[in-house]
């Protein structure tokens, strides 16, 4: 198909060393000593002034990692990591805790700014047009470190904690011990061990009961040190009848070694509240000979833990060389709702293995999982989800559809959904598509003299509508806008 | 041995390695067979039983669930009384293989002109080139463990051109509490046709049967296959079928699971020639603690190849039922057409029902889609008949029926068909008597 065939060729002309976002900053860090032992732990402890309890739970969980073996089921395929050969804490050397923007190191806020994200406070996202006075609270992490975390007196005043994990350890212990590790255990798996033991910073969000957040809270990751790996650490609480939208964006400069990043989020939605949980992750993915990107090995995890709460992820997976990551919930409360929407895009040597887990154990939980996966250029994309129902799940449903779109023939989709009920009464529904772009379509779009490069944009953008939808203004932007790098050439 | 050996073996995997022991040297085959026997043990050895960390078996820890193996079936066994048919009323001919060993004179083989049918023992010590030519691609303990020990079965060759109208069984009986390992072939030369049964049926003991049937099927043959897992209640059942199909040809394929306490189903296909279809059908109807497993693999490995799979699993009591299947879709076998659908009908409060119904895709100008349903009968149509006076064991065997008719008569074979939504309303039936009115 002529239309397709030019996309193809376009694709492989420019692929992926579009990548925008591939500078460095010359920045002077400090670093903890390369490799990891107890002393490393005991670093990277000491330098957040962490309580000695904290510095416990880091080492049990090291002692329990030292037990276990990386995993391999998932369809990815990498060289075995050398965890000896990474640095697992790097700060930018500035002031130590900057108290207002102007401390901040201005090599860092020109980086930020490069990346459009707004750090100060009376700005808005850039390149959003009728954007008016909406507001988003911003968590800057570079490399190891919180650098700046926006209207956090303005939150206040609502009774909203939005600040760092580690200013969150000190700060607020009871709530931070209370609650870290209760959805994803320390000894839940390989990467979600490591985090635990060497994690750096990230955001720590508590909206405390009845209260709706007024701002969208977002975390902007940055890793930017050579030989790094970045642990983030995210914990979100939503107390009863809460409600608060949190975005996460991360970037990474363009390097010939591929570089880890294993973070840990956890989600807790208490009796009706509700988080909504987007991410635009375009991490450096490498250049078109699959050289260098980052490894994005994730655990994220939302527990509904209260009645007639919701948790509902939405993710634009576009960038890192490899990706594995299942955003899931825990439908534990009666009435609780689990939702996942995701568009994963990959091109030149990419691999993805990303999909969800629905679990099933309330009364009457719903969910509802879509993905839509477009593979290009020589990339794999696998969906891989769970849809369990416990045997007190009464009334469970879930409706599941994943699509899946080829772009050039060197690419592959896979698909392998789970299914597990033990409710008779659970009502599951699965469905999932593999396809080009059809015929038809295209040819009903040149009819009307549309460019074939616009009609593919069309039907693409057509394709991903369901999970666009359900990103907030800003992000649906900045997705589509990546949507289009990512395929730069097949969506014009 | 160049396999490691794991040091903490199950008492089952200890009978296993026993039994191979102490038949290896007496076990039928040339020498080329006996290599084979050897490398295949080696092969099991390595792996052990089939655990839940085996992702293909995931849903059947065979090392927890196989807690002992049966002797193996020594020779033929005196019986020759057989049970009782188990498809009243079907007009076919019959090879009867009593505890793996096939008796002529129990058999009908009226009708079939043309075709030769051969003890696989002959086969075994000719070294006939053709065997493990299929089952020698799939990497699974369980085959493994059948090529090391297999013994009996039968071989059924069509040649080229010739139309076989009347339907042929290999009735398999078990007599008694024994260990069998059945390898039987099916050759469909080019252009051939066949209609072929396979039923498993055994007297109420606690035998194990792992049987594994090669098939290859030629260019523009078309093949009906319809499988009958009726095996005793206390059974284990492992059947596989590997099967490849040539250009053009047709095959359809159903199996139905009513039998064993532990059943495992296997099919696996393998496209090897274009425009060829493939029909896969299932229908598990499983009761009390039964286990009843079902795999399929589809290898798209050419272009213009086109499979339809529907299966469809009734749980009662506290049974579990498990789908697994597989479409693969390789790098070139463009225009290749695959569409899966599993549902699963869930009719008390603690049976189960799990289901991985997986796409592998590396060509691009495909249509591949799958779905998959778990769920209960539908209260309002149950309301519906409820109200117009239907008792509601015999509504729920009504709407249990026709939920299970499609995948039965997915196979496009009427008589067949018939004879098999027979078995599926006696099981209704006996289970109906158990609901009450």
């Amino acid at each position: 198909m002529p239309a397709v065939q030019e996309t193809v060729d376009q694709v492989r002309r420019i692929d992926v060393d579009q990548y925008k976002y591939g500078f460095v900053t010359e920045i002077e860090s400090e670093k903890a000593p390369k490799g990891l032992s107890e002393e490393v732990i005991r670093f990277i402890s000491a330098k957040k002034n962490e309580p000695d309890w904290m510095l416990e739970w880091r080492l049990d969980a090291y002692r329990r990692w030292l037990t276990m073996t990386e995993p391999t089921w998932a369809r990815v395929h990498y060289p075995k990591i050398d965890f000896e050969e990474l640095y697992y804490y790097a700060a930018p050397k500035s002031t130590p805790g900057p108290k207002s923007l102007d401390e901040v190191d201005p090599e860092l806020l020109a980086t930020y700014e490069k990346l459009g994200i707004p750090l100060r406070e009376r700005e808005i996202l850039a390149g959003v047009e009728g954007a008016g006075d909406r507001r988003v609270a911003v968590d800057a992490v570079f490399d190891s470190v919180s650098v700046v975390t926006t209207f956090k007196e303005e939150l206040k005043k609502a009774g909203v904690i939005f600040c760092s994990i580690s200013e969150a350890i000190r700060e607020y212990p009871d709530l931070v011990r209370k609650y870290l590790g209760s959805v994803v255990p320390t000894t839940d798996n390989f990467y979600a061990t490591l985090n635990s033991a060497v994690f750096s910073d990230g955001s720590f969000v508590y909206v405390p009961e009845g209260v709706r957040c007024p701002m969208e809270l977002s975390t902007y990751f940055r890793i930017n040190e050579r030989n790094t790996g970045q642990f983030e650490r995210t914990l979100i609480i939503a107390d009863k009848g809460a409600y608060v939208s949190y975005l996460e964006g991360c970037t990474a400069p363009q390097r010939d070694e591929n570089q880890l990043h294993a973070a840990v989020v956890e989600l807790v939605a208490l009796d009706d509240a509700e988080i909504k949980y987007s991410t635009v992750q375009n991490w450096y993915p490498g250049d078109k000979d699959g050289k260098g990107g980052i490894y994005n090995f994730v655990t994220k995890r939302g527990d509904c833990r209260g009645p007639r709460s919701k948790i509902s992820w939405t993710q634009v997976e576009t960038g890192s060389a490899i990706t594995w990551k299942y955003p899931s919930c825990i439908l534990r409360g009666d009435d609780s709702q689990g939702e996942f929407y995701s568009i994963a895009v990959s091109n030149g040597y990419q691999q993805v293995d990303s999909g969800t887990k629905m679990i099933h154990l309330g009364k009457n939980t719903k969910s509802r999982i879509i993905s839509k996966g477009i593979a290009a250029g020589r990339s794999d994309n696998t969906y891989r989800g769970l849809v369990s129902a416990h045997r007190k799940a009464s009334g469970a449903r879930n409706f599941t559809n994943c699509d899946s779109l080829l772009i050039g023939d060197q690419c592959g989709a896979h698909t392998v959904p789970y299914i597990e009920s033990k409710n008779a009464s659970a009502v599951f529904e699965h469905e999932a598509t593999t396809s080009k772009i059809a015929d038809d379509q295209l040819f009903y779009c040149l009819q009307r003299g549309l460019s074939s490069e616009e009609a593919v944009a069309l039907i693409v953008n057509g394709f991903v509508k369901d999970v666009i939808q359900q990103l907030p203004m800003e992000f649906a932007v900045e997705a589509q806008k990546l949507i289009s790098i990512s395929l730069e050439g097949s969506v014009g | 041995m160049n396999a490691e050996l794991r040091s903490l073996r199950t008492e089952a995997e200890t009978a296993l390695a026993e039994s191979f022991a102490a038949a290896r040297n007496s076990l039928p085959g040339s020498a080329t067979v006996k290599a084979a026997r050897e490398r295949a043990f080696a092969a099991f050895e390595g792996k052990g039983l089939p655990h839940r960390r085996t992702e293909p078996w995931r849903y059947t820890d065979l090392r927890a669930l196989l807690r002992t193996v049966p002797p193996r079936a020594a020779g033929a066994a005196a019986a020759t009384a057989l049970p009782a048919d188990p498809l009243p009323g079907l007009d076919r001919a019959r090879i009867v293989v009593v505890d793996g060993v096939w008796r002529p004179e129990l058999s009908d083989l009226a009708g079939l002109d043309g075709v030769t049918v051969t003890a696989t023992e002959r086969l075994l010590a000719e070294g006939d080139e053709r065997l493990g030519g299929q089952a020698g691609r799939l990497d699974d303990a369980m085959v493994a463990l059948n090529t090391a020990l297999m013994a009996g079965g039968v071989a059924i060759d069509v040649p080229a051109g010739v139309d076989i109208n009347r339907a042929v069984e290999i009735a398999h009986v078990t007599t008694g509490a024994v260990a069998t390992y059945v390898r039987n072939h099916i050759w469909v030369g080019a252009g051939g046709s066949l209609r072929v049964l396979e039923t498993f049926v055994g007297a109420d003991a606690a035998y194990q049967a792992n049987v594994v049937t090669e098939a290859v099927i030629g260019d523009r043959a078309k093949v009906i296959w319809a499988k009958l897992q009726a095996e005793a209640a206390s059974s284990v059942h492992i059947g596989t079928l590997a099967a490849s199909i040539g250009a053009e040809a047709q095959f359809d394929h159903l199996t139905l699971m009513t039998g064993a306490a532990l059943s495992r189903s296997q099919s696996f296909v393998s496209f090897g020639g274009e425009f060829a279809r493939a029909g896969l059908f299932g229908a598990t109807m499983v009761g009390g603690r039964q286990h009843a497993d079902i795999m399929l693999g589809v290898d798209h490995a050419v272009p213009n190849g086109a499979s339809r799979e529907l299966f469809k699993a009734v749980m009662d009591g506290r049974a579990e039922g498990i789908f697994q299947g597989r479409i693969v879709v390789r790098p070139g076998a463009q225009k290749t057409d695959g569409r899966m659908m599993t549902q699963g009908l869930l009719l008390s409060e603690e049976a189960t029902f799990s289901v991985k119904p997986e796409l592998e895709i590396f060509a691009d100008d495909v249509q591949c889609a799958h779905g998959a349903t778990s769920g209960q009968i539908d209260e309002d149509m149950l309301f519906y008949l409820l109200a117009r006076g239907i008792p509601r064991a015999e509504a729920e065997t009504l709407l249990v029926t026709a939920f299970l008719a499609e995948a039965i008569e997915g196979l496009g074979d009427e008589a067949i068909g018939e004879a098999f939504e027979v078995v599926a309303r006696d099981w209704l039936a006996r289970r109906g008597r158990m609901v009450a009115p």
